[in-house]
């Protein structure tokens, strides 16, 4: 395609619509209007001007703020959809199960069409997927030509350009000083001045035009970083639970680090030490105020030979509570919940007629010895032991798991008068003398819990590209909105004063400034052409 | 303290009424119609009297802070005063910068419903469950809120925009929806108007009911409940039996305040339309008379410019750091969440049509509405309805 060469003699990219040194109008069909498209100066943008191939209508398509905005739309539309019922991730029923049963039939249409995992749709993911696209193409489809046509202008403009901006006057007879009383103004207001040949441009605000696009540019950045958690190795998101007084390995980093947890502490907030809140907590009640664990992180030393324990040497000790998580080396452990579990049950050997104690003893439900003797000769022992208790299909007792949630026993009880023992099967709740009558029975006296602190361990090697897009981002927004470009042109044009004015946003403030600018010269203020068209119709 | 807390809060409510009442003046009063730059004595005195209340109203939010030991941003009633704090500073500022008295007309009325709408809620001092003890409480609900408030002055600005800009003369959709913005917000202040008068009679009325786990509960009314909760049973024995039975499902107890507060608004706007023998913004177009189209458009663009920064920086940036923090990872899309995003979108796409659309003037004034609903929606809905980790909860 060829280039345009204006009457000014600067040589323009083809599809520009207004000369990029002088303002002349190039494109025929931009003379008929009252006021000119100011928006990109008229500048030649590969979407306006190619639409051939498929690749233009592509960019054509993403260049298109009007496309821009409709995916915004939709996407929060869709945003608003995930609201209307909790997403997946906040149930702890089965999803199949749980919509159905809390919100009826408008819940199970909910599931069906997969708004449980809404944000994690494939679908909602393509749609920011194309908002990330279409910012890229349509920043780059402005960017360069507005660079380039800010860069070439000139000081001396077109008359037709003049005329067709926003805000024109014309002064019949000013003379000298009042040029250079408004010189000196134009500088007061920190305007950029510039001179030719008797002709005046003052701009000011410049690099507030590139405020969008460095937004723009923020925004992609914290995306792509959003992308790269999907990336092996770069994000981890482990649970861990800890039980008071065992270390176990920080998964996820190499077999490196060990945390051993010292206590949990759980704290409500007493009514009696906080007076302030007295009313509060007496109509909500328990009110928690702390939930901590006192944890110490061990560092492997040496290699790691399997079989044997760890040499570990103590990093550093921290008190792991909500909004304070333990860092280390990019490793971030939060403090997210808690269990207590069962640790150890008591019994007593008690003769079922009399009732008479004859010992107690303490069950370490993590580790039962086999045989407990309590003097005088008697004595129990454990035949079998099923941390989880149930019956199996078969009917015989097993266990689920070896977590002890529910735990029960097979005792052998020993006492003087049968030194044979006699055999009870024990749970929570029931006892089974599958032998005939017992004369003794393990009396049940207790059980102790102990606590286990869940945790949850992060890694996010994204994280510094999302703050820095975050910071990027903000910096490109108040650049572009907390200040505005503006350009004030005074020129000489047949022995008048010509002045036009222009900014990309606040026109009212841009109206006030030259209001001040042209005090103590007999140069008339500008009109508003566009508020004229305006006022007129209003008359009309 | 707490006390001289909330003197100053009243004070500031008082002030800002009176206040209202001298903007009003101030229209009335000017005389030439090209005097735009200089305000008369009337607008001087109400944005003094604005400056005042909303020192008084530093003074409530300072004294509270001391007595309660954290930023009294952690529930309903102290987040809500803060939003209707932020508004009347954000109007101060944009004061400023445009002079407009007219703007005030329009923003401490909607500051007025919002701090009183605030007072409806629990006002003890809360104590802070662990993940809200960071002091990222304080930095980041208060610049959402200070985002949220400038966003809104926009709306106040295309609300005089719509009410000088549409013809009252025909009923038309436009009149129509101008007209439905204003009696929502009189269904507030019936929201207002019946709390305020059931708890001033202390009414009380006990249930017990099932909920949809086949549970039974108990549930206190403070109003008389026309919807009444599933297979509940009427514990009070003068209390009004309800007129209808809800299913478990629907929270009877917030659809009765509904109810109340719409039976109130319809009572109040049917007065006021008595009274005026018109419709509300054709009753205000008088007072709008002297502004120019223009200016008040670039009066709400101009407040959705220097509010979008401060919105993103609280809603999103801040938050995202916190949450971080509490809950180990920055964006969980939890409800509170996401409709920071669906905010930030919204006003994303409009400053977009303005830009490439020319959506000016009235369109931008409607879009300057839907965003303020949305503000509301997240303020109100969100938070009482739509429970989620961020949720004050309470009724
Ligand atoms: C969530 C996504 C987006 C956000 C938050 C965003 C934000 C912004 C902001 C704050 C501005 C400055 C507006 C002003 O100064 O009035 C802007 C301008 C702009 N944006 Fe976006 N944008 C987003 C997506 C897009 C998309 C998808 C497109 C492309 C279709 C786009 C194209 C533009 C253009 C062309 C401008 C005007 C540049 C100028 O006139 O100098 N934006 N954007």
């Amino acid at each position: 395609m060829k280039d345009v060469k204006c009457e000014c003699g600067h040589v323009n990219p083809h599809g520009t619509v207004l000369c990029e040194a002088c303002g002349k109008i190039l494109d025929e069909q931009e003379t008929n209007k009252q006021l000119l498209d100011m928006r990109y100066e008229g500048s030649a943008r590969r979407s306006q001007t190619y639409n051939k191939t498929m690749i233009d209508k592509v960019w054509n398509f993403f260049s298109s703020v009007k496309v821009g905005v409709w995916l915004i739309v939709i996407t929060l539309i869709a945003s608003i959809i995930g609201t209307i019922l909790p997403q997946k991730m906040y149930i702890d029923l089965p999803p199949e199960v749980y919509y159905e049963q809390e919100y009826g039939t408008f819940g199970k249409l909910y599931y069906q069409l997969g708004f449980d995992n809404l944000y994690g749709s494939w679908w909602y993911l393509l749609l920011i997927a194309l908002i990330g696209v279409s910012l890229v193409i349509c920043s780059l489809d402005r960017v360069i030509p507005l660079y380039k046509a800010l860069k070439a202008q000139r000081v001396t403009r077109h008359e037709g350009f003049l005329k067709r901006q926003r805000v024109f006057g014309v002064t019949q007879n000013a003379d000298k000083s009042d040029l250079a009383i408004l010189k000196q103004h134009l500088v007061q207001k920190h305007y950029h001045v510039r001179e030719e040949n008797g002709n005046l441009l003052a701009e000011k605000g410049r690099f507030s035009r590139w405020g969008p696009y460095v937004n723009h540019v923020g925004l992609i950045i914290v995306l792509f970083g959003g992308m790269l958690r999907f990336v092996p190795g770069m994000y981890v998101n482990e649970n861990l639970w800890i039980r008071e007084g065992e270390t176990a390995l920080v998964p996820e980093t190499g077999e490196q680090f060990y945390l051993h947890n010292n206590q949990f502490i759980l704290q409500h907030y007493d009514k009696n030490k906080n007076k302030k809140f007295e009313k509060a907590l007496a109509k909500a009640g328990n009110v928690v105020k702390n939930y901590q664990s006192n944890v110490v992180l061990y560092k492997r030393t040496g290699e790691k030979i399997p079989g044997e324990k760890p040499k570990l040497e103590k990093v550093k000790e921290y008190k792991v509570r909500v909004n304070h998580p333990l860092t280390f080396e990019g490793y971030s452990v939060y403090q997210s919940s808690f269990r207590s579990e069962m640790n150890a049950m008591r019994f007593a050997l008690t003769n079922k007629k009399t009732n008479q104690s004859y010992g107690e003893l303490k069950i370490n439900l993590r580790e039962p010895k086999e045989k407990y003797d309590l003097g005088n000769g008697y004595s129990v022992e454990i035949l079998n032991y099923f941390p989880d208790f149930e019956f199996g299909k078969d009917g015989e007792p097993t266990t689920k798991s070896r977590v002890p949630n529910n735990p029960a026993f097979v005792f052998r009880m020993y006492s003087p008068e049968k030194p044979k023992g006699e055999t009870s099967f024990v749970a929570i709740r029931q006892t089974i003398e599958p032998f005939g009558n017992n004369t003794y029975k393990m009396a049940f006296r207790g059980i102790e819990t102990k606590n286990v602190s869940g945790f949850v361990v992060r890694k996010d090697s994204s994280l510094w590209l999302v703050i820095l897009g975050g910071i990027l981002f903000m910096i490109g927004v108040v650049q572009g909105a907390y200040w505005n470009h503006r350009r004030i042109w005074v020129q000489n044009k047949n022995g008048e004063i010509w002045i036009a004015a222009h900014t990309n946003k606040n026109w009212y403030g841009l109206k006030r400034e030259l209001e001040k600018v042209l005090e103590e010269t007999n140069i008339n203020m500008p009109e508003d052409q566009l508020q004229r068209e305006e006022t007129d119709k209003e008359g009309v | 303290m707490v006390t001289i807390s909330s003197n100053l809060l009243f004070a500031a409510f008082i002030l800002y009424l009176v206040a209202t009442v001298f903007y009003g003046g101030s229209i009335k009063a000017k005389k030439d119609p090209n005097e735009t730059k200089k305000t008369n004595k009337w607008g001087s005195i109400a944005v003094f009297l604005t400056i005042i209340g909303f020192i008084s109203q530093l003074g409530y939010f300072i004294t509270r802070w001391i007595a309660a030991g954290h930023a009294p941003v952690s529930n309903m009633f102290e987040f809500t005063t803060f939003f209707g704090m932020a508004l009347v500073g954000a109007f101060i500022v944009i004061y400023f910068i445009y002079r407009s008295t007219l703007l005030g007309l329009f923003t401490m009325p909607i500051a007025i419903l919002v701090i009183a709408y605030a007072s409806m809620f629990t006002r003890d001092v809360t104590p802070l469950i662990p993940a809200l003890q960071s002091y990222w409480l304080s930095i980041h609900v208060t610049t959402a809120a200070i985002g949220e408030a400038i966003l809104a002055i926009s709306f106040a600005a295309g609300l005089i925009y719509l009410v000088k800009a549409i013809d009252q003369t025909k009923s038309n959709k436009r009149t129509f929806w101008l007209e439905i913005v204003m009696f929502a917000l009189v269904v507030v202040l019936g929201f207002v108007v019946v709390s305020t008068a059931f708890s001033a009679i202390g009414y009380q009325e006990k249930f017990t009911w099932v909920d949809k786990h086949g549970n039974e509960a108990n549930l206190e009314y403070t109003m008389p409940a026309l919807t009444g909760p599933h297979e509940g049973k009427l514990l009070t024995s003068d209390g009004f039996k309800p007129l209808v039975e809800m299913p478990a499902l629907i929270n009877a107890k917030k659809l009765n305040t509904v109810i109340w507060s719409f039976l109130a608004g319809f009572v109040l706007y049917g007065a006021i339309r008595l009274i005026l023998r018109k419709r509300i913004a054709a009753a205000l177009k008088p007072m709008v008379k002297n502004i120019k189209l223009d200016f008040v458009d670039e009066i709400s663009y101009r407040s959705v410019l220097i509010g979008f920064p401060v919105f993103t920086l609280g809603a999103l940036i801040f938050a995202m750091i916190w949450a971080q923090e509490a809950w180990s990872r920055f964006w969980g899309w939890d409800p509170k969440e996401v409709w920071a995003l669906i905010t930030w979108l919204f006003y994303a796409a409009f400053l977009h049509l303005r830009l490439s659309k020319g959506w000016h003037g009235e369109k931008s004034a409607w879009l300057a509405v839907i965003g303020f609903v949305i503000i509301m929606f997240n303020l109100v809905a969100v938070n009482l309805v739509i429970a989620g980790l961020h949720s004050y909860a309470g009724s």
